[in-house]
């Protein structure tokens, strides 16, 4: 087992007759950031839900620690040890903060209904390490004081990271972010930024999708590129900034329309 | 409309008022309260015999006690089941009759047509069976949403009730009578006259089913079924076994339909395919819709409610289905979250505090 995380093998992603990730290969290694950039409509996040499980690739494979992933179920993927967030907000907006969380760490527990009836002391047990790890991971994001508030009643910025928390509860190995700054004002990018330094510090390795290139340039190890579909670039972010690819795909060449 | 929101506004505010109260108690007056409340439920089939609240709640025509355990208790059992289904997972189902209907239809057939056993015994077999259905209706039909399942579900209430029409073992359209009474216990017996028994043992069930109801509502079980409710890919992304759990919440709610049958059963002593119409389908969902779909105890007053309206407006006879409409369609209009909904977190608490004192915050 080498330090490669995820390995994202020559993969192929078509819906009728688009191709929206063509022969894209991508390796993630262990305790890295890696962040992904492009144009819209790039592949970015059509690349995260191949990684998830979303989408089965049309051709290719995808191998997380040494094991393939291709074909499994979505919340089998989950207790594998991936977990992401989503670039338009998907909490479970009727549940607190604190539940949306809890619902994270339940992945990780096994008593079911039977559990549940009887109050077994296992279900005791596992109900108040839930609670106790979610409180944990709200003070963590920041965002302990509104545990107790509706998830559709917090600010913004507050929904934002609490998704994050509702992934890091799943225990996961790769944390994957869906721009994550989307929306936020510099000083949130700034405070974000030290947050993702901050989550890799805890062991935990990154993938993160993101539009804003200061977010990216600052915080990712390693950058890759895509466009229309194909990796076009991967190396460090000053070599990513500097090559002529990339340049051309984010600003343009000739009358190549955006 | 804004002279109509103003004189509809107490009502409008009722549920709120009533839960700020009750979450301003602490837990030995909440406890209190249970009490009295289950008290005064006990003592329901004497309410008609108090001074002024007799004249209000007794029902012309019938009993009130016979309103209370045949139209109120099981309407109230259903609702509970139901609103595990449609409330906290958030699946619609338009068959719900049909676990009611097994639930009636294995007592009616071990008690009377095929075997001679006790009430008492089909009881845990007629949950068993109904949960089976349950499987059988949600393992393969699980994997659609929104409006094809309804419309699957809407199918198996009629299948469940042709079949026991066209099935001679099930008695077919003469139904099955003699069906056994539940046996004498604590003094009370259970007759052909007196339905107070049958209220007793029926709030009876109905608390052990909350109970229950209760537990896996604030489990990592309740958890699953209101995240599969909000947003079931975000749900299964994040590790929740969807097809697993959205199973469990149908045989849970098959299991409290099935007890409702069975409850049914033993009090009328008959059944026929006729008692089990897709309008009563529609009618359970109503009372958990009104009540506040995803809060047990607002399922519970929708049921009361579409029970007994009926049967206190029996007076006008033929018009009264229709004053029940226009109350429901009001009701809509003007608290389409029910009348007692879910309420999600302490923000009330903040409002209440808000108001409490003048200083606006933030």
């Amino acid at each position: 087992m080498s330090g490669t995380l995820l390995d994202f093998d020559n993969v192929t992603m078509q819906f009728g007759g688009v191709t929206a990730l063509s022969e894209v290969s991508l390796q993630i290694a262990r305790g890295e950031i890696l962040g992904l950039i492009g144009p819209n409509g790039a592949g970015k996040t059509t690349c995260f839900n191949v990684i998830t499980g979303v989408y089965a690739p049309t051709v290719g494979a995808v191998r997380f620690d040494g094991r393939s992933i291709t074909g499994m179920k979505r919340h089998q993927i989950t207790k594998q040890g991936i977990a992401r967030t989503f670039q338009n907000i998907r909490l479970f907006s009727q549940m607190t903060a604190l539940e949306n969380v809890m619902v994270g760490a339940d992945s990780r527990k096994a008593s079911s209904v039977g559990g549940a009836i009887l109050r077994t002391a296992r279900q005791r047990r596992e109900e108040n390490e839930a609670r106790e790890r979610s409180m944990e991971l709200l003070t963590f994001m920041g965002i302990a004081d509104r545990a107790n508030n509706a998830a559709r009643n917090l600010p913004y910025g507050y929904q934002r990271r609490l998704e994050i928390a509702r992934a890091l509860a799943t225990e996961p190995q790769l944390l994957c972010l869906d721009e994550p700054a989307a929306g936020f004002n510099p000083a949130e990018k700034q405070e974000l930024n030290e947050l993702i330094l901050k989550i890799r510090a805890q062991g935990y390795t990154v993938l993160l999708i993101e539009h804003d290139m200061n977010v990216v340039m600052k915080v990712s190890d390693r950058v890759a590129v895509l466009d229309f579909g194909r990796k076009i670039a991967d190396g460090s972010p000053d070599e990513v900034r500097n090559n002529p690819d990339v340049i051309a795909a984010y600003l343009g060449v000739d009358d190549n329309a955006s | 409309m804004n002279t109509v929101q103003t004189l509809l506004a107490p009502l409008r505010n009722m549920g709120d008022s009533f839960g700020d109260a009750f979450d301003r108690m602490n837990k030995w007056q909440k406890y209190s309260f249970y009490g009295v409340v289950i008290i005064a439920l006990y003592l329901a089939p004497f309410w008609p015999d108090v001074p002024v609240l007799g004249r209000i709640v007794d029902t012309p025509g019938t009993q009130f006690a016979t309103v209370l355990n045949d139209q109120v208790i099981i309407f109230v059992l259903v609702a509970l089941g139901l609103n595990v289904v449609v409330g906290l997972a958030g699946l619609l189902d338009l068959g719900y009759v049909g676990f009611y209907a097994v639930g009636a239809y294995v007592t009616a057939s071990l008690t009377s047509e095929h075997a001679s056993l006790p009430w008492l015994l089909t009881l845990p077999i007629a949950v068993v069976v109904s949960m089976l259905f349950g499987v059988i209706l949600g393992a393969p039909t699980l994997r659609l949403r929104g409006d094809y399942l309804a419309i699957v579900t809407l199918g198996f209430g009629e299948i469940i009730r042709l079949t026991a029409k066209n099935m001679e073992w099930l008695g077919a359209s003469r139904g099955i009578s003699d069906i056994k009474k539940p046996p004498s216990m604590f003094g009370l017996k259970f007759g052909v006259i007196d339905p107070k028994p049958y209220y007793y043992l029926g709030l009876t069930l109905v608390l052990l089913v909350l109970f229950v109801l209760h537990r896996l509502e604030y489990s990592r079980v309740g958890r699953s079924w209101v995240a599969i409710r909000e947003d079931e890919d975000a749900a299964e992304l994040m590790g929740v076994n969807t097809f697993k759990f959205k199973l469990w919440a149908f045989t849970i709610g098959a299991a409290v339909g099935g007890i409702a049958g069975v409850h049914y059963a033993g009090k009328v002593g008959f059944i026929n395919p006729d008692n089990f119409p897709l309008t009563l389908s529609i009618l359970f969902l109503a009372a958990v819709v009104l009540g506040g779909s995803g809060n047990m105890y607002g399922a519970i007053m929708g049921a009361v409610l579409v029970a007994y309206i009926p049967e206190r407006l029996r007076n006008f006879a033929d018009k009264r289905v229709f004053v029940f409409g226009v109350v429901l369609v009001l009701m809509m209009v003007f608290r389409p979250e029910g009348i007692l909904p879910k309420r999600v977190g302490d923000e009330h608490e903040k409002r209440r505090k808000k108001s409490d004192s003048t200083e606006a915050a933030q």
